[in-house]
């Protein structure tokens, strides 16, 4: 391939990495083709449906909207670096299996990266302001329902847990 | 055990976690996309702008003289070398092939595959691609579509009609004559679909020293090895699907079959891995995913009390330019087409019409939605008409408890319901009264507001008569599912199912049922997916059959191996089985002897000298189940038993529409339902969460819309609007059960729950807001524009 490369340095989950990226390679595509973290999905790659949400420097952004180059320089968290160092769910993750709060799974890394930082921001958040949340992720399995009880019953876990 | 009691059952029916969540919230599922073979090469296609065009030329060298860029197929070679795809009517010259050769037949259609080292190197091969169209003529409404003259699809097929015929059960004419009233009416149905998040995507590797093709795909497809090895023209042990696929979603629609046989067949000519994972606008186009786009033209008959003697229902189907499974979506309400009813006779005119549109598959409820749509339409109408109160009516017509079982007209005979419970229960638990308040104080203050009512029906445990009713030539009569159980040495069970899952839960659904029934811990037992080449028959997880089928031939498994630990033991305590006692999978007699787990285990895997007389040695058991009440072929007439088992969802809807700007908001959404014994509530409670959330896009937002030249003009999720979490209400499920006392543990089945129900009882809501301007609307789904074009015409008045 002929294709040219440019160099690439970013953080990912707490790890530098350093790479040669075609100028054209989506975020989504080097993170799952290159690193292999295949937790991020993608779903519709125009921006709407939410599935390759990660974390950009702590906000969450959709990977298939920005080329892997524009992420030089930054920390990138992806549902692999939200799990606990064993790789078992963290306290969010599993709330979301208390509550069943998915069914196929394919939305379900970026549902939890949405509710991770609505959370970081919003430890106590309404259910407007969850649905608000996720509002641009869309779920085809569960009508939203057990995912807004989900991110309510973490959100009372982790107040519990601050005190 | 007794079916029905949930307090009888140990783990049936108990809140308990599943079995497959860790892993997807990890980030852990195993979707195909996440597949990487080594060298395996990447798949894009160049597909028809045109709506109907001939082909006349294909200049593909630029491409081919692309670094990188492995392999051009045309059609021309493809269907030289493939079989045509199965086609579910009597029609064979409607022939379909993964691309198209010589003519085109809808925009979107695909025409060439590239494969390359990746996908943006394919798809920059495939822009290079040139090819000379010239347009034709094309149909694009299904009306025109059928009458004498119109532009031919297939012209071979000679007819745009796939499949008509008019069925007429009972004493249909006698009854419209002699009712005091009769209305009529059109209700139209809008071509949306399920659309999973995950694309349909296929990989695909041929290994010419065992001469094996390995696939893994996305799909949830009755039959699918056995399509693709025929379309291939290789024999069916040629042919090995990897069940172990997570499938981010489905929803009736990943059937992929024609993806599969073309990368099947490029793994083959190429020699090299292949993969094909649709991007959205190959999904929107050409992914063959569409759902149903039905006209129904209605009549009732009824008398002054609001009972509903008889109907009429012609439904004309818009498939599209080419038909796998989706003329038989006409075939399978016809084992419910009264509806919760006791409607006495029924004429049913199913039409099934090619136009020059994206083809039409399966959806959830496989044809069910729409009609249950267009009878709940009918009973509103009614209820209208007559002045009379819409729960009064529903309540008259209603099949009673102690009616079951009961036998419709067109032959299918429903097992149980409760259908006056489940509605009282419901509307107990919204406080209807509240509600009927809430909508009254709105419409005083100057607002739309209406409530919405539904009672529907989901048939379920998925058979396939309509298969024979549709087409005399296919004798198909079973549509069997099954199970394996091993116990291995250790003493852990594995059981090994035989089909993909899409989110439905069936590891938990399985180690739930095994657990019950060996009075193990489920959490303790593993499933897994076996590959087609190891797996038992199943008929793959469609029309609500899985808790059914797969839950049934579970249970028959787990009674098999209980058989042979009960047989060991009496064997080695030298006492009759009659007297002994299995607790906990130990077994003990009254004298107090007793022989636990582990030992049984033991013997039965060691010790040949301690087993009885003609039990096998090791500790396996499968169980392939006929689905029950199957195995009858339909009557001259067209009667059937379609499905075995009938779920009943009652749903009660409040929704305001702002005057200014159409937009149409749920305020309350309550849901009565009933499927029998729910084995795990948390997922039967998901999937109709679920199920809601597709029926309000169904019924309010999503619409595969065509432009008049053919183009699809809703090909992005900018245009195809699906509900957010802002759309879709917070919602209230009461259950209740009424046991199949056809099924072990009196489960139904739930997989279409809420969706069969919903998109009625929202245009229920909507026209009962629309009723004071005297507007209504009758077709899906009312957009926010349609609404806002209806409120324009009243303020024009």
């Amino acid at each position: 391939m002929s294709e040219k490369l440019y160099p690439l340095k970013l953080t990912v989950n707490g790890k530098q990495h350093e790479a040669q990226v075609p100028s054209r390679q989506t975020l989504v595509d080097f993170l799952r083709d290159t690193l292999r973290l295949t937790g991020t999905h993608v779903g519709c790659e125009h921006g709407i449906c939410g599935a390759c949400s990660i974390l950009l420097d702590g906000e969450p952004v959709r990977s298939c909207l920005i080329y892997a180059v524009q992420a030089e320089g930054c920390s990138v968290t992806t549902i692999e670096g939200l799990s606990l160092p064993d790789g078992t769910p963290g306290p969010l993750q599993d709330a979301f299996c208390e509550t069943h709060a998915l069914q196929c799974g394919y939305c379900t890394p970026a549902m939890i990266v949405a509710s991770h930082a609505l959370l970081e921001s919003n430890p106590t958040p309404s259910e407007a302001e969850i649905r608000d949340a996720i509002g641009g992720n869309l779920c085809r399995c569960t009508g939203y329902q057990q995912i807004v009880e989900a991110v309510q019953l973490a959100a009372g876990k982790l107040a519990k847990g601050a005190k | 055990m007794k079916a029905g009691e949930p307090s009888a059952f140990r783990y049936i029916g108990k809140p308990r976690r599943t079995k497959e969540d860790p892993r997807f919230v990890t980030g852990r599922g195993r979707y195909v996309a996440d597949i990487a073979l080594p060298g395996m090469k990447h798949i894009a296609l160049v597909t028809s702008p045109h709506a109907s065009a001939r082909i006349k030329a294909i200049r593909t060298d630029a491409a081919r003289a692309m670094e990188g860029v492995h392999y051009v197929l045309t059609g021309e070679e493809l269907c030289a070398n493939v079989d045509p795809l199965f086609v579910g009517v009597d029609a064979p010259k409607v022939a379909r092939y993964p691309l198209a050769r010589d003519v085109v037949r809808y925009a979107g259609e695909w025409v060439v595959a590239v494969v390359a080292d990746t996908r943006a190197l394919a798809e920059d091969a495939a822009e290079k691609i040139q090819i000379d169209y010239e347009p034709t003529p094309y149909v694009l409404d299904p009306e025109e579509a059928i009458l004498p003259g119109a532009v031919l699809v297939h012209p071979d097929h000679g007819s745009n009609v796939l499949y008509r015929r008019t069925f007429t059960w009972g004493p249909v004419e006698e009854d419209f004559a002699s009712a005091k009233h009769k209305i009529s009416f059109r209700a139209r149905w809008g071509r949306s679909a399920t659309v999973p998040i995950e694309t349909f995507g296929v990989a695909a590797q041929w290994d010419p020293g065992t001469q094996l093709l390995d696939v893994w795909a996305s799909i949830q497809m009755p039959k699918f090895p056995d399509q693709t090895a025929r379309a291939l023209r290789l024999p069916g042990n040629a042919v090995r699907v990897h069940f172990d696929v997570d499938v981010g979603g489905s929803y009736g629609v990943k059937r992929g079959i024609k993806h599969t046989v073309l990368v099947g067949y490029l793994a083959r000519r190429t020699g090299m891995p292949v993969r094909f994972i649709e991007d959205r606008l190959e999904n929107m186009r050409g992914g063959d995913m569409h759902g149903p786009d039905r006209i129904f033209d209605m009549q009732v008959a009824f008398e002054d009390d609001g009972t509903i003697r008889s109907l009429k229902i012609r439904a004309l189907d818009d498939v599209g330019a080419y038909a796998g499974r989706s003329p038989l979506q006409l075939g399978k309400p016809v084992g419910a087409i009264v509806g919760p009813y006791k409607i006495t006779s029924v004429e049913y005119e199913p039409i099934s019409v090619l136009t020059n549109k994206t083809a039409q598959e399966a959806v959830r409820g496989f044809g069910q939605s729409p009609t249950n749509y267009a009878i709940e339409t009918a009973i509103d109408r009614v209820a209208r008409h007559l002045g009379m109160d819409r729960i009064a009516l529903r309540k008259k017509n209603f099949i009673a408890k102690e009616q079951f079982p009961y036998l419709i007209p067109s032959g299918s005979t429903y097992d149980s319901g409760d259908y006056v419970t489940v509605l009282d229960k419901a509307l107990d638990a919204v406080r209807f009264k509240d509600l009927v308040a809430a909508r009254d104080a709105a419409r005083k203050a100057g607002r739309l507001a209406g409530i919405g009512i539904a009672t529907c029906l989901e048939p379920s445990g998925g058979n396939s008569a309509f298969e024979p009713l549709f087409n005399p030539k296919n004798q198909t009569t079973t549509w069997m599912d099954s199970c394996l159980v091993r116990v291995d040495l250790s003493g852990a069970i594995t059981g090994v199912m035989n089909t993909s899952t899409s989110g439905q839960g069936h590891e938990t659904l399985v180690s739930t049922v095994l657990g019950e029934v060996l009075e193990r811990d489920p959490d303790t037992i593993r499933v897994i997916h076996a590959d087609s080449l190891n797996a038992l028959p199943s008929n793959s997880p469609v029309g609500s059959r899985m808790a059914i089928m797969l839950g049934g031939a579970a249970a028959g498994a787990a009674k098999k191996i209980r058989a042979a630990l009960m047989a060991i033991a009496a064997h080695n305590l030298g006492v009759p089985e009659a007297s002994l006692l299995y607790c906990d999978g130990n077994v003990s007699s009254k004298a107090g002897k007793s022989l636990s787990w582990d030992q049984l285990v033991e013997i039965a895997h060691r010790q040949f000298h301690n087993l009885p007389a003609g039990l096998e040695p090791g500790l396996q058991a499968k169980f392939v189940w006929e689905v029950p009440t199957g195995g009858g072929l339909p009557t001259p007439d067209g009667r059937i038993q379609m499905y075995p088992c009938y779920s009943f969802e009652a749903h009660l809807v409040l929704l305001e529409i702002d005057p200014l700007t159409a937009q149409p908001k749920i305020l309350k959404y309550l849901c009565g339902h009933d499927c029998g014994t729910m084995i795990n509530p948390s997922i039967v409670h998901g999937m109709t969460y679920g199920g809601i959330a597709h029926g309000i896009g169904a019924a309010l937002y999503e619409k595969f819309a065509f432009s008049d030249n053919g183009q699809l003009a809703s090909q992005t999720f900018m245009d195809y609007l699906m509900p957010s979490a802002l759309e879709v209400p917070a919602i209230g499920i009461v259950d209740h059960c009424t046991p199949s006392p056809l099924t072990e543990f009196g489960q139904k089945g739930s997989g279409e729950a809420g969706y069969l129900g919903a998109p009625a009882a929202i245009a229920s809501a909507v026209n009962d807001a629309l009723a004071p301007l005297g507007q209504s609307i009758d077709e899906l789904p009312m957009t926010p524009l349609a609404l806002w074009e209806k409120l324009q015409g009243e303020r024009a008045k």
